[in-house]
């Protein structure tokens, strides 16, 4: 049966028809290309008119397959195969070809451009019309939630869906959850309290009866997909067993070794050898940080064995691998700090009272290792005049080119609080004043009330070369006045560089195990930026917080909740949809070679032993074609891309090219 | 079927065997199917063999049209002459079958689309150690040489050798270098009985050769690749495993595993399964998936010291048949 093939150019406004003829493409496309039985050309093929006319037309018309040249598969794919549907032809006898991202965006010269999207079009024409029905496939959601992070943006996914009455496994990696809020003292712009706020979030999951927490934890391996993924957790050793001891701390005050605490307290305090990171912490099972302790660097020690009142403590614990089902996984694994010392001109680690953010954040806070006494170095003297130094590795071509977005306000946040708790003057210099948020410019208008003095400049240096007796043993903050368009130099005694958020160091391998990616910077891409920023391009996996991009606590905890919204939405569904493009395996045709086993990136091919041939488990398969290519039996079929469509595809690509001059004489 | 039944058939076929560029192993082969060839004799009258039969040409071109029912055709199309006698076979058999590798894929002489006519006539006439002393002024063979006595003609050498399938319509295909005689057999009792697959498949099975192997295997990673006379592998596991590049993997099965089974990999005789295009890329991407490395310089390497042949290695049978079929000219001649 001849095949009918309707073809729709779209416009996308002037998107497209901007750089494209699309009304030639649609008459050439009607009057040359094989097959094609309706040609058009539309404003908005994705709007409901746009696909109100294909439905119309495929009832009408009798059109057997659609092919749409608009924008990628990955904004309207579904649209238009929806549309497919309604009117009764099978949704993957549709074939969308982008000829916005891959050619008017790009390109430049219309006439080109033009026939670009004949080739496109008349690839995709050739290719749907080799394109088979595939039926849809439901599996069933497994109703349990793996969380990574427990940072606030992981906490409040937890508790939604907890609350909501569904199972959720949350991993941190740190001996603690609570996440970067658990070391500031307030929080901008409304200035309450961290801890007040946290805290109580923090005993909630520890608590909860839905909630399986596991601190001290990272994520192995990840396999499966959406609705039914296996996930291999490490429980790294605690060397405390955490179903004997009562979180007395009777250990961590008598361990005689003290290490200075890089994570929690920012270097700025000690902790012992077995510890939690703050008395607060959930769990407050300790853990021993065997770099450190004694009795694991020396033999010898074993205090906490002996004062421990329940036994508890247990050298001899080793990790453990545990395995879990999921049907969903939020990454929720948030941020670190950007290394000041990699601006040498800021002097960090050179001169004494040069602070990161976090440093002061913890010198500030009232449970810090100094109580909350903003001092310099030397732990005694109050600093009478503090610079702030705005945009430290962010903002900069030689290290982030973005904005990390939440500086602004903790500068104006530490301008408060050395107000209110010193006599000192302290000084920001910015480039910009960022704060587009709720409150936020409200909050700069009170520090310019209050007293604070904001400079507009970049700082080109800090140094310690004083030029006058002024600056005598002070340092000397050396930058261009962009207002006045001068350059000064001021001296201070204390200098707070505001470093940039960055995505975790193992951001991308994390992402890797997961299946999703990073953007060039680091951060988890999202589905789409605008419409759908907590889901990922792989099914059943969702980023919250500050691991998909800076963010402040409060749009970290939206992001949890709309992340555990999606996750809940799907569970109570029950069923999820996952694509027919899957891999088959031939078994009277595969040899048991092997080639393909090993190379499924989703594990979905098993061997079987006894008819010594492979074969794909189908819920498992994503479809991405790796084995199909590895086949050197060429038995395995990759659906909706087998070879007659990818080389019917090719053809029709190179409509006009002419054949290749064969061998002759 | 029963030899009973080949003996009894009524009327007689006519059946024709003809050679082209090929080294002459595949009539061998069909004398090798030893007293069935008195079958065959039996059920078919043979009107053309070259090398086993007498037969003349102009016999055939006085024939009408389809009136060989059968036509074996072994051989690469490299002359004209090759050309003009599969125009011809084909016009006059109503079943053409490409027999053998050097029809179906090339083959050996196929190897020759590395190179072009000029590469080929140096190396023969010119520089080869054989032939320098006695052709000073090199010579070389010309399609018309006029003689005192009259016009001297030859075939025209083409640049490109071409299988069967790119000269004239295929009916079917019969894979090996050479085939086996069982197959052979196999099909010629097909054809009698009327048994024939769709026009245009390759009779026999449609698995690997790793299938009729016996060999013991596992997932397979690999860190080194060695020439066969390198080692002396072990004759229970993979001989891929222990690093011979093998391409049983990827070579349609029929034979039994014949070279595995005398401890020497499989160099691929038997072509690619059915719907595989290009069986070099196969062959490539399965031996892409198995080197052991994620370096790119050591996978260099082991590409280097293990493959310094990579197109005789995956394409010794089936160059001229594959997606490349020739080096670039131009980049021949620069
Ligand atoms: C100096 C400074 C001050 C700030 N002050 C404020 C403020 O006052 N108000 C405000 O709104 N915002 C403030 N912010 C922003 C705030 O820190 C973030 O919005 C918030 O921390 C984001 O939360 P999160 O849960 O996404 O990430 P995080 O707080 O970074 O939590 C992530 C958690 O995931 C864990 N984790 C990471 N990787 C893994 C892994 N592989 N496996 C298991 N666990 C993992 C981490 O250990 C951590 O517990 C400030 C930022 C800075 C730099
Ligand atoms: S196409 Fe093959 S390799 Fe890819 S997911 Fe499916 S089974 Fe695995
Ligand atoms: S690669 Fe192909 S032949 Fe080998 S085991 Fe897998 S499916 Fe079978
Ligand atoms: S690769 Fe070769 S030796 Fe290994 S199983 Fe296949 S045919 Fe046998
Ligand atoms: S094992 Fe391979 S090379 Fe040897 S006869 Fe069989 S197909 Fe040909």
């Amino acid at each position: 049966m001849a095949e009918k093939v309707g073809v729709y150019v779209c416009h996308c406004g002037s998107n497209i028809a901007g750089m494209v003829d699309v009304e030639a493409v649609a008459k050439w496309a009607g009057a040359n290309v094989k097959n094609v039985a309706i040609s058009k050309d539309y404003k908005f093929m994705c709007s409901s008119l746009g696909q109100q006319m294909i439905e119309d037309d495929i009832k009408k018309e009798g059109l057997t397959r659609i092919v749409v040249a608009a924008c990628s598969p990955h904004l309207h794919e579904k649209t238009f195969r929806r549309a497919c549907q309604n009117a009764g032809l099978n949704p993957y006898l549709c074939q969308l070809t982008n000829v916005r991202e891959h050619v008017s965006w790009v390109a430049k010269d219309k006439a080109a451009a033009t026939e670009k999207v004949k080739s496109l079009v008349s690839a995709a024409v050739a290719r749907v019309t080799h394109q088979e029905p595939l039926e849809k496939m439901f599996v069933k959601v497994n109703p349990r939630t793996l969380v990574i992070g427990g940072g606030i943006a992981g906490l409040q996914a937890t508790l939604e869906l907890a609350d909501a009455g569904y199972p959720v496994t949350l991993i941190e990696r740190e001996p603690s959850i609570g996440g970067h809020m658990a070391q500031f003292d307030k929080t901008f712009p409304t200035l309450d309290c961290s801890a007040c706020i946290l805290t109580p979030k923090m005993s909630e999951v520890g608590q909860h009866e839905n909630v399986t927490l596991h601190t001290y934890a990272e994520l192995e391996e990840v396999s499966g997909s959406v609705g039914n993924f296996k996930v291999k957790i490490r429980l790294k050793a605690k060397m405390v067993d955490a179903e004997k001891c009562t979180g007395c701390g009777i250990c961590i005050e008598k361990c005689p070794k003290k290490v200075l605490d890089t994570v929690f307290e920012a270097g700025m305090g000690n902790r012992k050898a077995i510890y939690t990171p703050f008395p607060q912490a959930v769990p407050r099972i300790p853990v021993i940080d065997t770099e450190n302790c004694t009795y694991f660097t020396q033999g010898k020690c074993k205090v906490c064995a002996k004062v421990c009142p329940t036994e508890a403590v247990d050298y001899e614990q080793k990790d453990e691998i545990i395995e879990i089902e999921v049907g969903n996984i939020i990454m929720a694994t948030g941020w670190k700090l950007f290394d000041c010392e990699r601006i040498p001109q800021y002097q960090y680690k050179r001169l004494d009272n040069v602070y990161t953010n976090m440093e002061f954040e913890r010198l500030c806070n009232a449970a810090g290792p100094t109580n909350g006494k903003i001092v310099m170095r030397d732990g005694k003297t109050e600093p009478k005049s503090i610079a702030i130094i705005h945009c430290v590795g962010s903002r900069d071509a030689n290290f982030n080119p973005y904005c990390s977005g939440v500086c602004c306000m903790a500068a104006l946040k530490f301008g408060h609080l050395v107000l209110e708790k010193t006599n000192a003057e302290v000084y920001s210099f910015y480039i910009d004043m960022r704060a587009p948020m709720k409150d936020y410019e409200e909050f700069y208008q009170r520090l310019l009330t209050e007293g604070m003095h904001f400079v507009r400049g970049k700082v080109a240096e800090v140094n310690n070369a004083a030029r006058n007796e002024r600056e005598g043993g002070k340092l000397i903050v050396q930058y261009e006045d962009t207002l006045l368009g001068k350059q000064k130099r001021m001296p201070f005694d204390m200098v707070i560089l505001m470093g940039a958020i960055e995505p975790q160091a193992d951001a991308k391998e994390l992402g890797l195990k997961c299946g999703i990616s990073c953007s060039m910077a680091g951060w988890y891409t999202e589905r789409h930026p605008k419409l759908d920023p907590v889901a990922t391009m792989t099914d059943g996996i969702f980023v919250a917080g500050a691991c998909q991009g800076p963010k402040d606590i409060p749009a970290s905890v939206a992001q949890g909740a709309a992340a555990a919204a999606r996750v809940a939405g799907m569970i109570t569904k029950g069923t999820v949809m996952i694509e027919p493009i899957v891999a088959s395996i031939d078994e009277e045709g595969c040899s048991g070679c092997k080639i393909c086993n090993t190379m499924c990136p989703y594990n979905a091919i098993e061997f079987d032993e006894e008819k010594s041939v492979s074969r794909v488990i189908t819920a498992l398969c994503k479809g991405c074609g790796t084995c199909v290519a590895a086949c050197p039996a060429g038995v395995i079929t990759g659906a909706h891309f087998n070879n007659r469509q990818i080389y019917s595809e090719i053809e029709g690509i190179l409509w006009d090219a002419q054949p290749a001059e064969v061998a002759s004489g | 079927m029963s030899e009973a039944t080949a003996t009894s058939a009524k009327t007689k076929g006519k059946l024709a065997i003809y050679w082209a560029a090929s080294c002459g192993g595949c009539e061998i082969s069909i004398l090798a199917i030893d007293e069935k060839i008195l079958d065959v004799g039996n059920a078919f009258d043979i009107v053309m063999f070259p090398c086993g039969a007498d037969g003349k040409v102009r016999d055939v071109e006085q024939m009408p049209d389809g009136a060989i029912d059968v036509c074996l055709f072994n051989g690469g199309i490299r002359t004209s002459e090759q050309e003009y006698m599969a125009q011809l076979m084909r016009r006059k058999s109503k079943v053409l079958v490409a027999f053998g590798s050097c029809a179906s894929e090339g083959c050996i002489p196929g190897l020759g689309n590395m190179s072009d006519r000029k590469q080929i006539f140096d190396t023969v006439y010119k520089e080869g150690s054989s032939t320098y002393p006695v052709n000073p002024k090199d010579e070389r063979p010309q399609a018309e040489t006029k003689m005192p006595e009259g016009t001297l003609h030859l075939p025209i050498f083409y640049d490109t050798l071409k299988t069967l399938d790119q000269t004239v319509d295929v009916d079917y295909y019969l894979p090996g270098c050479p085939p086996e005689a069982e197959n052979i057999w196999k099909a010629i009792v097909a054809i009698l009985e009327g048994k024939l697959p769709p026009k245009g498949s390759t009779i026999g099975v449609n698995t690997t050769v790793c299938d009729e192997c016996k060999r013991t295997r596992h997932e397979k990673k690999i860190k080194k690749f060695h020439r066969t006379w390198q080692i002396i592998p072990n004759e229970e596991e993979c001989l891929l495993e222990q690093g011979l590049l093998c391409c049983g993997l990827a070579t349609r099965a029929g034979c039994g595993s014949l070279c595995p089974q005398v401890n020497s990999p499989c160099i691929g005789c038997h072509g690619p399964n059915d719907g595989v295009e290009d069986f070099g890329a196969r062959l490539m991407s399965a031996m892409a998936s198995v080197i052991d490395s994620n370096d790119p310089e050591e996978i260099d390497g082991i590409i280097k010291d293990g493959i310094p042949d990579p197109v005789g290695t995956f394409y010794r049978f089936s160059l001229a048949k594959s997606l490349l079929r020739r080096k670039n000219k131009a980049a021949i001649a620069n």
